[in-house]
């Protein structure tokens, strides 16, 4: 690991304040130092951001609820509102990590864990993400593809973003409170992480020295809602593909709302909202919800090897939103 | 210039305080194992998968692993050493012992310190039907939470059972 020198801010501005090129801002460090020990990350000056922002989670003027960006994982899932009336982010947070990860992890820290894949974490091989122009390992022949996307990428970067909470976080929209060098300002889920394009060095929008502060939720939406993740093993592992959704409908049994966001399928979480306009005004059944699936899922470009992945994204909508419907 | 890349810091390991010179990168569980002689905590991966470095920090169970030294001056640390009060062992291991919830040992201190942990941890669990209620710790419950421990040697069933009688009081239900 790179030797570094530490500081820890007492306040956000005191962070940005910190800030320089080659510097990190350090939550939980669940993700961060593991990169850093692997040689991924190595950052010449580390900036202790735990004390910098809120812990606090607090009800808003306007039904909202803002989330303070140091505030821990387990915190959040076992907070009595985001229990009661946020059931899918709770579901989502309690189905990531370990119960020790979770204890540590932050919610901004969660959000800017690295998208990657094993070859990102392998400093012997290419990877564009990792060190621009070099290639991608996880394009090549043979290469290990199971948990790659299979939308939205590129040929320079097919990593997925292993964040549950992000997932419903964007089929909530979530506005993410963001504070940097060059000011505030305020950034709607989905339209925090990117898609890869050109530039998979970079995960977010964030520009250098921009540092994540609070997350707000808007009122709940009116419906019902689920978690769902397929994973290779029952706990304690990334997904294969999970799908935060909500689903409204009316007396008439029609579907009134519906708001589908996947994770393990691409470089961000995806908002499928294809397959949610495919659903709206009509009958909340299982052909519906099949054939707005289908919208969404012709746009799917699967890898040599994780062809299933597209089977499973389309079922687990199905499935899920087939649970939903009265 | 550069700010130094080393750093004093205190933790107050099992009650006592403990201060260091440590070079920034150094993690708790190094800090605990290479400076103060503490080598109960185990490194299994020492990237946060195993559970082997399974600590209370503050009260919490973490990865001792992915945890800063630096970052965690002031922090209350309690390790397997500090588990048991003098000659009383602490009723985890107890439970342990009696229903042979190991094996090899390399993972049972993670084990048993995750455990004084998650018996402290309120609220709901991926496998928890009502979100909105504090569930009883079934044996589903137990091996949920405890997933971010693992013993290679597969004395999952005991650990299970072990944890579940503490749960459940002295001699209750596993």
């Amino acid at each position: 690991m790179r030797a570094f020198s530490y500081v820890r801010a007492a306040s956000a501005a005191e962070a940005v304040s910190q800030y320089r090129p080659g510097a990190a801002y350090l939550g939980g460090g669940t993700n961060l130092v593991d990169l850093m020990r692997l040689g991924v990350a190595a950052p010449d000056r580390v900036i202790d951001v735990t004390r910098a922002t809120g812990d606090a989670i607090t009800e808003g003027g306007a039904g909202e609820l803002r989330i303070g960006a140091g505030v821990r994982n387990s915190d959040l899932a076992n907070h009595p509102i985001v229990r009661e009336r946020y059931p899918l982010l709770a579901r989502a947070v309690l189905g990531g990590a370990s119960g020790q990860i979770r204890n540590i992890a932050t919610v901004a820290g969660n959000l800017l864990q690295r998208t990657r894949c094993p070859y990102f974490q392998d400093v012997a091989m290419p990877c564009n993400k990792r060190v621009p122009g070099s290639g991608c390992q996880a394009t090549a022949p043979g290469a290990e593809t199971g948990n790659m996307a299979i939308l939205g990428h590129t040929p320079f970067c097919v990593a997925t973003h292993p964040s549950d909470m992000a997932v419903a976080l964007t089929a909530l929209g979530a506005h993410v409170h963001v504070t940097g060098p060059d000011g505030g300002r305020v950034i709607a889920m989905p339209g925090l992480h990117r898609l890869p394009d050109g530039m998979p060095e970079r995960d977010t929008v964030l520009n250098p020295g921009e540092l994540i502060t609070e997350v707000e939720l808007p009122p709940p939406p009116p419906g019902r809602s689920a978690y769902r993740k397929v994973r290779e093993r029952a706990s304690f592992a990334f997904a294969l593909v999970s799908l935060a959704a909500v689903l409204d409908t009316g007396p008439d049994g029609l579907v009134r709302d519906c708001r589908l966001a996947l994770g393990g399928v691409a470089h961000a979480p995806w908002r499928a909202q294809a397959a949610e306009r495919g659903t709206l005004g009509l009958p909340a059944t299982p052909e519906t919800f099949a054939r707005a699936a289908g919208e969404e899922l012709r746009h799917a470009r699967p890898l040599p090897g994780n062809e299933y992945k597209v089977t499973l994204a389309r079922n687990l909508i199905v499935a899920v939103l087939g649970e939903l419907a009265p | 210039m550069e700010n130094t890349q080393v750093s004093r810091v205190t933790l107050i390991v099992n009650g006592e305080p403990r201060a260091t010179m440590i070079d920034n990168r150094m993690s708790v569980l190094d800090l605990l194992r290479e400076k103060l002689g503490l080598t109960g905590s185990k490194k299994g991966c020492d990237h946060g998968q195993c559970g082997a470095c399974t600590v209370l920090i503050d009260g919490r169970r973490a990865n001792a692993c992915l945890a800063l030294a630096v970052a965690h001056d002031g922090a209350d640390i309690r390790t397997v050493e500090g588990l048991a009060d003098g000659a009383m062992l602490h009723p985890l291991q107890e439970a342990f012992i009696r229903h042979d919830a190991f094996q090899c040992g390399y993972c049972t201190p993670g084990q048993l310190c995750s455990a004084a942990g998650m018996l402290a941890e309120p609220g709901p669990s991926a496998v928890t039907d009502d979100l909105t209620a504090d569930p009883a710790l079934t044996p589903g419950e137990i091996r949920e939470r405890m997933s971010g421990n693992l013993c290679r040697c597969g004395a999952y069933v005991n650990i299970v059972k072990a944890i579940g009688v503490v749960a459940g009081g002295e001699g209750g239900p596993a």
